[in-house]
């Protein structure tokens, strides 16, 4: 008796609010008691004057429970704006990862080779390994990732998505 | 003494002082509360003053229902005090139950010092992390200096917008600590401020859609209650202008009164038959203050199929939350009702007569299957009964009725007619038992001189039952009106038609003698177990200037019907002849809703 299935789709919503003690766990505490899903979440001040903190959370769901999320959200006292990236028009996304990879000989060489080509920096090096620096979509990392899988791939850790709206107007 | 400074220095106090001085000048003129350690400067404060009366309740849960009658009997919000670790853990029941029933309340609750928090000290918790999913805000005080404006902002959140209870936190070295006072007028809130008039453009669409709706009907809740007493009127005008039926949940009984002949009763569960088919059949919805609650829908795809849905409400989260209306109004249910009242006469609509007539006509055949009878016996009092009696015996004087959870609070809302808003106070959204007496407490101390009865059920009253104390103490003259059929009833009916008349834990078992209870408590116990004695016991109980408490032994195996069940549509109801053990009605997916 369950209502027609619609497609899920992950959207990018962007989440100014008070720097204030406990909003992360408002935040997060509203989505995990709501059920609903956190794909990424970042956070950090943006203005110190002002106290107030960006988060960016990547969520999914179908289209009326994204709905429910921007309201949810929205209905968060110290919750500033909301905004919907996904659908209200061009924006940047990109994610920042660090890559642990380890190895010698050929496989060395080659995770270096590689990722010159998706330039990315090497920012930590010992005999044995690296430290790769890489910036850019999610897909990008996921896909420099994959690639040093054969090649010694030891840890990786990632910000989650930072984005913001094209053009000159303020979000 | 400084000189050259324009203004002159905010006053210092200590945090303590700050907060009452903050409660007097928003206008507080009761608390309900409990004393501890992590409260004893706040307490000691209190003592030193006489603009604030405090009630000293018997439980924090208590302390929080009380503040909850009290605001929804008053308009006013209401202000709770209590320690730390358990007094806020106690707490936690009531102010979901707030939460849910949008009720403004500011819970102060007192904390370990600054210093001590995260050590695990002696009645420490993590009050904010604890009521932050059970509160619509919450604020940890750190700095003294924060405190007056914090209790002013407090105050705001929970009265404006969507209301709800607020817990302020404070910290046992902030209470002793001296910091400069603020007033209310220079506090203002960074970021909150809700939407309170309705769009203009949708108003008039709504209102056309209204002149040309066949089968309107009103579907109207709590948030006409909330919206103050002159929402109600509006409600009224609006009404009358147009002719149209109106159907209340049960959080908006009284916001249209009860008697009048263009109200169908409430909807939902245990809705009337005519309530529910109207919904069902309608092809124009106006929902005021209402949202859509799973016991007023019932099941979701086959809720009101063929109507256009306009819904107003001022919490945007409300719309389309469960389910897709056409046209959503987001603002304050007076102000609302008062654009749509003046966009209806604007455009000089007349609503469609004839199809209005025969909307009335079926209205008036689903009426006439009188889906509230019931049988009576003349050895045993029926529940529906001692309401009804209750009712006939106290309209005629301005009566507020609370009640528990349960079967006989079904019924208190089937067979009690309510005329004005605020007379009503039930635990709609969280269902809480132990809710009445407590609630009761609080609305006869905001209503004195007013006849305020709790219809109760024998399980439930046991929940809060230590209030009797509180009642006593305070010269309540609250009345408890228990409905004892030594079953848990709701519980017991579900068992009857749904899991095979297996009663599972539902039985009574050892209840207490009510009246020795009662005498115990420095009350009055009466008791009724003869049909023919119900309005004389009834009348002992008006009479009596103290608390009372009324066992009424009623029928132990009466249902409450009309019932739609889990699961089912609005048109699938069941009704009091057709009722018993008829399990079928219940599908296989119902079973798993609650």
């Amino acid at each position: 008796m369950s209502a027609p299935k619609q497609p899920i789709q992950s959207h990018i919503l962007s989440v100014l609010v008070d720097n204030e003690p406990g909003i992360l766990a408002r935040v997060v505490g509203m989505f995990s008691g709501r059920g609903y899903n956190i794909e990424s979440l970042t956070v950090a001040e943006v203005s110190d004057a002002a106290h107030l903190s960006r988060i960016t959370v990547v969520t999914s769901g179908p289209a009326n429970v994204i709905e429910q999320i921007k309201a949810q959200l929205g209905r968060l006292v110290p919750v500033h704006r909301v905004h919907d990236l996904t659908v209200e028009g061009p924006h940047v996304a990109r994610e920042l990862a660090l890559i642990k990879v380890a190895g010698t000989g050929e496989k060395r060489v080659e995770s270096l080779r590689i990722a010159d080509i998706f330039r990315a920096r090497a920012v930590d090096s010992t005999i044995e390994s690296f430290v790769f620096e890489l910036t850019g979509t999610p897909e990008k990392i996921s896909a420099f990732i994959e690639l040093m899988k054969p090649l010694g791939l030891v840890d990786v850790s990632r910000t989650g998505v930072v984005a913001i709206s094209r053009g000159a107007q303020a979000m | 003494m400084q000189s050259g400074k324009q203004a002159a220095p905010a006053e210092q106090m200590s945090g303590a002082e700050l907060v009452i001085k903050a409660l007097i000048d928003q206008g507080v003129e009761v608390i309900f509360g409990y004393p501890g350690g992590a409260v004893l400067p706040i307490y000691d404060a209190l003592f030193k003053q006489n603009a604030i009366r405090h009630v000293l309740v018997r439980h924090e849960q208590g302390a929080v229902h009380a503040a909850e009658g009290y605001a929804r009997s008053t308009g006013k919000p209401g202000v709770v005090l209590v320690t730390s670790g358990p007094g806020a853990t106690n707490a936690v029941t009531g102010l979901t139950d707030a939460l849910l029933d949008s009720i403004p309340v500011i819970c102060l609750t007192g904390q370990v010092a600054t210093h001590l928090i995260g050590s695990d000290a002696f009645q420490e918790c993590d009050t904010t992390g604890i009521t932050r999913p059970c509160t619509k805000h919450n604020y940890l005080v750190k700095d003294v200096n924060d405190l007056a404006r914090v209790v002013h902002e407090a105050f705001y959140v929970a009265t404006t917008g969507r209301p709800g209870p607020v817990v302020i936190d404070l910290p046992k070295d902030i209470q002793v600590a001296q910091g400069p006072y603020t007033g209310p007028a220079n506090v203002k809130h960074k970021t909150y401020r809700p939407r309170v008039d309705g769009d203009e453009a949708k108003i008039k669409e709504a209102v056309a859609l209204m002149a040309a709706a066949e089968r309107p009907i009103f579907y109207t809740g709590g948030g006409i209650i909330n919206a103050g007493p002159r929402a109600s009127e509006l409600l009224r005008e609006l009404v009358k202008l147009t002719g149209f039926p109106i159907t209340n949940t049960l959080m908006g009984l009284g916001a249209y009164p009860g008697t009048d002949k263009q109200f169908l009763g409430m909807l939902g569960m245990h809705g009337t038959w005519e309530a529910n088919h109207a919904m069902h059949d309608c092809d124009v919805m106006i929902a005021i203050g209402a949202r859509f609650d799973d016991r007023i829908t019932g099941r979701l795809n086959a809720f009101s199929p063929g109507s256009k849905k306009i819904h107003v409400d001022i919490d945007p989260s409300s719309h389309n939350k469960t389910v897709r209306c056409d046209l959503n109004i987001v603002g304050d249910a007076c102000k609302v009702l008062e654009q749509m009242i003046a966009a209806w006469k604007q455009g000089g609509y007349k609503p469609n007569r004839k199809a209005l007539d025969a909307w009335w006509q079926q209205i008036d055949q689903w009426r006439a299957r009188d889906c509230l009878k019931y049988k009576t016996d003349p050895k045993i009092i029926k529940p529906q009964q001692a309401i009804q009696r209750l009712y006939e015996l106290t309209k005629d004087r301005d009566t507020f009725i609370t009640t528990e959870v349960g079967q006989h609070q079904m019924w208190a809302a089937q067979f009690y007619k309510f005329d004005k808003p605020n007379r009503w106070m039930t635990s709609g959204g969280l269902g809480t038992m132990g809710y009445g007496l407590p609630a009761a407490v609080g609305v006869q101390i905001g209503n004195p001189g007013k006849l305020v009865v709790d219809i109760a059920g024998e399980a439930s009253i046991l929940m809060n039952i230590q209030e009797l104390g509180t009642a006593a103490q305070y010269r309540l003259p609250v009345k408890v009106f228990i409905l004892n059929n030594e079953y848990m009833g709701m519980v017991r009916q579900w068992q009857e038609l749904l899991h095979g008349g297996r009663y599972s834990q539902s039985y009574s078992e050892a209840l207490p003698d009510f009246v020795k209870l009662a005498e115990a408590f420095h009350c009055v116990g009466l008791r009724c177990t003869d049909p023919a004695d119900l309005d004389g016991v009834i009348k002992e109980m008006i009479a009596i200037d103290r608390p009372v408490v009324v066992d009424v032994a009623v029928d132990k195996t009466e249902n409450c019907f009309p019932m739609v069940p889990s699961g089912a549509a609005h048109n699938e109801m069941i009704v009091a002849e057709e009722g018993g053990g008829d399990s079928a009605t219940v599908s296989e997916e119902g079973m798993a809703l609650v």
